[in-house]
């Protein structure tokens, strides 16, 4: 068993086929992943990732093909089957008890024969943490617990379990830049006890920062496997789209002067009656992209709610043009050129309606121009037509529900329609959440146009690098609060990362 | 390679079905309802050609059972349409029975009261009056939940109680017939009150028919239908598209309450001629099933009807001329009602048993 272990890869996937209703979610996927290593698992949105990583852990079952452990081929039927061969997934959106400590929350599903919790089980969730270096105090509640503290518990619960295969489904994406250098030095330590890793990112940076192996899977295939130190980020990138892609972002030269949007002293309580913003200023000028970073939750979305007018602040004003617009209605700020869209993780739900037509949902902002009580649904059609040309949206037709098509398109229908409706300030949160490549571009090009214009851009992004290129300004939320507004070509990634967690303030207040 | 141990059977979800695709999937519910009904027939001992040539001539042999058959179809078509245009939007409105009293009783107290007004005008009036009545018991539980969240269901459920005690009220109390010498009931409407026939039905089944169109176009082709539709899909979207959900959702309780008033207006003063506790007939929760059906589309609203006006119309006849007990026919429905309602599994679901390579 032993020499098994040693001589065949932890995990093989053969021939791996997954298909939902008439998409082929993998498609003859071939996988391998030894001991010791760290695997990292790349490929764009919809491109079969997260499907076969719920196939290995026990969440869906292959259509055909083999999973092979350590050269024996196994059958998962579920996700304790996939712990008792020792694969232990991280999921993106944490599984964890909020009112409980970190003891529980690890213990949690996997409490041992007999009536009493055994005492030991302190003693062994302290001897993994030192082993590989996660530190975590075990009586802290979860709802105390940062994000990076979460996942940490989140890790050592799958060791718990007895895994040393461990699967990470885009660990990074709630983590800031410091956060995320720390994550690595733990996962390369687990490396080097032994365990097998699979980590499922679509950053290249982070790609060639951790992984020994990548392999790139492209619309549900695999398509190749190549050794880290042998490629670069363009090799990659150009295995993973399928063609040779620029991968600069334009920020051209501001050209309008004067400031459109300036917002003083906003303080807004969420529903719960907690302060989500809190005492924050800034301007918005006239040709510019002001950048909006923060962690997730940070009061992103209750800004563009405010500016909206959906949710009334408690103190502040929002002066457009010199004429404060708090107390407006929702309708009567779409009609003054104020547009926002927020692209929620599920992408529907805000700004579409999922079983109206593309023509339909056009006309969700301005189906009540025109007299009388009739829709006119005619400019809408001509707009849905062109925005399909134009953003290239793959749909059968514009009378087809939005809901059946993939993500990226209906992403492209919401934003092609929000920057038609010819704005002077456009609020975009997370435009290209979730989108490829290609059509990001393109989205970064719309917005750039827009700018161009002289309309001013609230860009709400999760992607530093993509900010740092792409805005003129960047400000950065932290709890509610503007922890800074930097200019974005004289910054770097670190001290937005150190904004975001306001550990510069803190110093401060230290010393 | 082949999998060691394949479930016997499972669930796949399949690709949405349209159009005519559906229509047909509709048809084989139907074909397969009536063949499950006739498993029942069977058992009892009766030939199931026989009973269900006699339920369908029974519903259609004559011109007055033609007569009986669109009787039954009126309100059941009318409250139908109500409830599509509550459900549409989402809001689950049960409270059809309620609203279609309230409509009755606020037409009713014109037919007593006020019945010596012109007949054309007065017939007017009641209309009126048995749509405030209806869409007033209808925006009551919008307006709560608009404000405090309520909860749509139970609300409008309660509110059916509260209007079948206040018919009770009316009846024993300030409208009871005094010529009734004691007995409480609700005098009988001078002719002047009644609603005019054609064809040999009140005219109900006209207004019925119009509306129909109205709700179609209402809901397809207006503003407000599309505003209905939004908040239905969103109320997130709905808000972020800049509408006033609130008001929205009052306004079209306040219609679907308003055309369940005409159900109960058209009951009162075209069928009953007066107002017992019996108006509704339980039309108010048969329209529902309707309504689902025809997955609130107007026009399968009224195929629906009509097929469930006929069933029961011909059931009846069915019954006394095999001399079966009443609950037969009762039961007979049940099982094509439930076999045409489980199938709506079939739309969204289908079964994959073990060994079959799934070819699309």
């Amino acid at each position: 068993m032993d020499r098994a272990r040693q001589n065949s890869p932890a995990i093989e996937l053969r021939g791996i086929t997954k298909t939902f209703e008439s998409v082929v979610a993998n498609h003859n996927i071939n996988l391998s992943l030894n001991r010791g290593e760290i695997l990292a698992l790349l490929g764009e949105n919809g491109s079969g990732k997260t499907t076969l990583m719920n196939i290995l852990a026990g969440i869906y079952k292959p259509d055909c093909g083999s999973i092979f452990i350590d050269g024996e081929p196994v059958v998962i039927h579920s996700p304790e089957d996939a712990n008792k061969h020792g694969i232990g997934m991280i999921h993106q959106h944490f599984k964890l008890v909020d009112v409980h400590t970190a003891t529980d929350n690890i213990i949690l599903g996997n409490k041992g024969t007999g009536l009493w919790l055994k005492p030991s089980r302190r003693q062994r969730i302290k001897e993994l943490s030192e082993r590989y270096h996660l530190h975590i105090d075990p009586d802290k509640k979860v709802y105390n617990m940062s994000v990076s503290e979460k996942q940490t518990v989140e890790i050592l619960k799958v060791l718990y379990r007895g895994a040393d295969i461990l699967i990470l489904d885009e660990p990074t994406a709630v983590l800031t830049p410091q956060e995320i250098t720390k994550l690595f030095e733990i996962l390369r330590h687990m490396r080097d006890h032994g365990c097998a890793i699979i980590i499922i990112t679509h950053k290249l940076g982070e790609v060639m920062e951790i992984s020994d192996r990548v392999t790139i899977l492209r619309k549900g295939e695999s398509v190749a496997t190549v050794n880290t130190a042998e490629t670069d980020i363009h090799a990659l990138t150009e295995l993973m789209v399928g063609k040779t892609v620029e991968l600069s972002i334009e920020c051209p030269e501001r050209k309008h002067k004067g400031n459109l949007l300036e917002i003083h002293h906003l303080t807004v309580s969420n529903e719960e009656g907690v302060d989500a913003i809190q005492d924050v200023s800034f301007d918005l000028n006239k040709g510019e992209i002001l950048g909006v970073a923060g962690l997730a939750g940070s009061g992103q979305k209750e800004l563009c709610e405010t500016i909206a007018g959906l949710i009334r602040p408690r103190e502040g004003a929002i002066l457009y043009k010199n004429e404060n617009i708090v107390g407006k209605s929702p309708a009567d700020i779409i009609k003054i050129g104020i547009s926002m869209s927020f692209i929620p993780e599920d992408r529907l739900g805000m700004g579409l309606a999922a079983s109206l037509s593309m023509v339909d949902n056009m006309l969700l902002k301005s189906y009540h121009k025109g007299r009388g009580p009739i829709l006119q649904r005619k400019d809408a059609r001509v707009l849905a037509e062109s925005l399909v040309e134009r953003l290239e949206i793959v749909t059968p037709s514009v009378e087809t529900p939005v809901r059946r098509l993939s993500g990226g398109n209906v992403q492209k229908v919401l934003l092609g329609r929000e920057i038609e409706s010819n704005p002077n300030v456009l609020i975009t949160a997370y435009p290209v959440r979730g989108l490829d490549i290609n059509s990001s571009y393109t989205i970064y090009e719309a917005i750039n146009q827009q700018k161009e214009k002289g309309v001013g851009v609230l860009f709400i992004g999760e992607d530093l690098d993509v900010m740092l290129e792409l805005c003129d300004r960047i400000m950065v939320l932290c709890h509610g609060r503007v922890t800074g507004i930097v200019n974005a070509h004289e910054t770097t990634k670190e001290a937005l990362g150190l904004l975001m967690t306001d550990a510069a303030n803190k110093k401060e207040d230290a010393e | 390679m082949k999998h060691t141990n394949e479930p016997f059977v499972r669930v796949v979800k399949k690709t949405e079905l349209t159009g005519g695709k559906l229509a047909l999937f509709s048809l084989g519910a139907l074909l397969l309802a009536i063949i499950a009904g006739g498993l029942f027939i069977l058992s009892l001992g009766q030939n199931p050609f026989a009973v269900y040539k006699t339920i369908f001539f029974g519903a259609f042999r004559s011109k007055m059972a033609i007569q009986g058959t669109i009787k039954i179809a009126i309100p059941l078509l009318i409250s139908a349409l109500a409830i599509t245009l509550a459900f549409k939007m989402k809001f689950w409105n049960i409270g059809a029975e309620g609203q279609i009293i309230m409509g009755a009783i606020f037409a009713t107290y014109f037919a007593l009261f006020h019945n010596n007004l012109p007949h054309f005008l007065l017939i007017i009036v009641m209309l009126v009056a048995g749509m405030v009545g209806g869409g007033l018991w209808g925006l009551i539980p919008a307006f709560f939940k608009s404000k405090f969240g309520t909860n749509e269901t139970l609300f409008t459920l309660m509110l059916n109680y509260i209007a079948l005690y206040l018919i009770k009220y009316f009846t024993e109390g300030p409208w009871r017939d005094p010529s009734s010498s004691g007995f409480p009931k609700i005098a009988t409407f001078v002719p002047n009150a009644q609603l005019d026939k054609l064809f040999g039905v009140h005219i109900g089944w006209v207004i019925a028919l119009v509306l129909v169109f109205v709700v179609f176009i209402y809901l397809r082709y207006t503003k407000q239908g599309y505003e209905i539709t939004v908040v239905g899909e969103s109320e997130n979207t709905a808000r972020y598209a800049g509408m006033n959900v609130s008001k929205i959702v009052m306004r079209t309780m306040f219609l679907s309450g308003a055309i369940c008033g005409i159900a109960g207006m058209t009951q009162a003063t075209g069928a009953a001629y007066t107002l017992g506790e019996s108006i509704t007939g339980g039309v108010g929760f048969t329209a529902i099933i309707v309504a689902w059906l025809a997955r609130l589309n107007p026009f399968f609203s009224l195929f629906f009807t009509l097929f469930l006006s006929a069933l029961q119309k011909g059931s009846s006849v069915m019954q006394s001329s095999f001399g079966l007990s009443t609950y037969v026919s009762d039961v007979l429905q049940g099982i094509i009602l439930f076999v045409i309602l489980g199938m709506d599994f079939f739309v969204q679901y289908k079964l994959i048993f073990r060994g079959r390579v799934n070819h699309d």
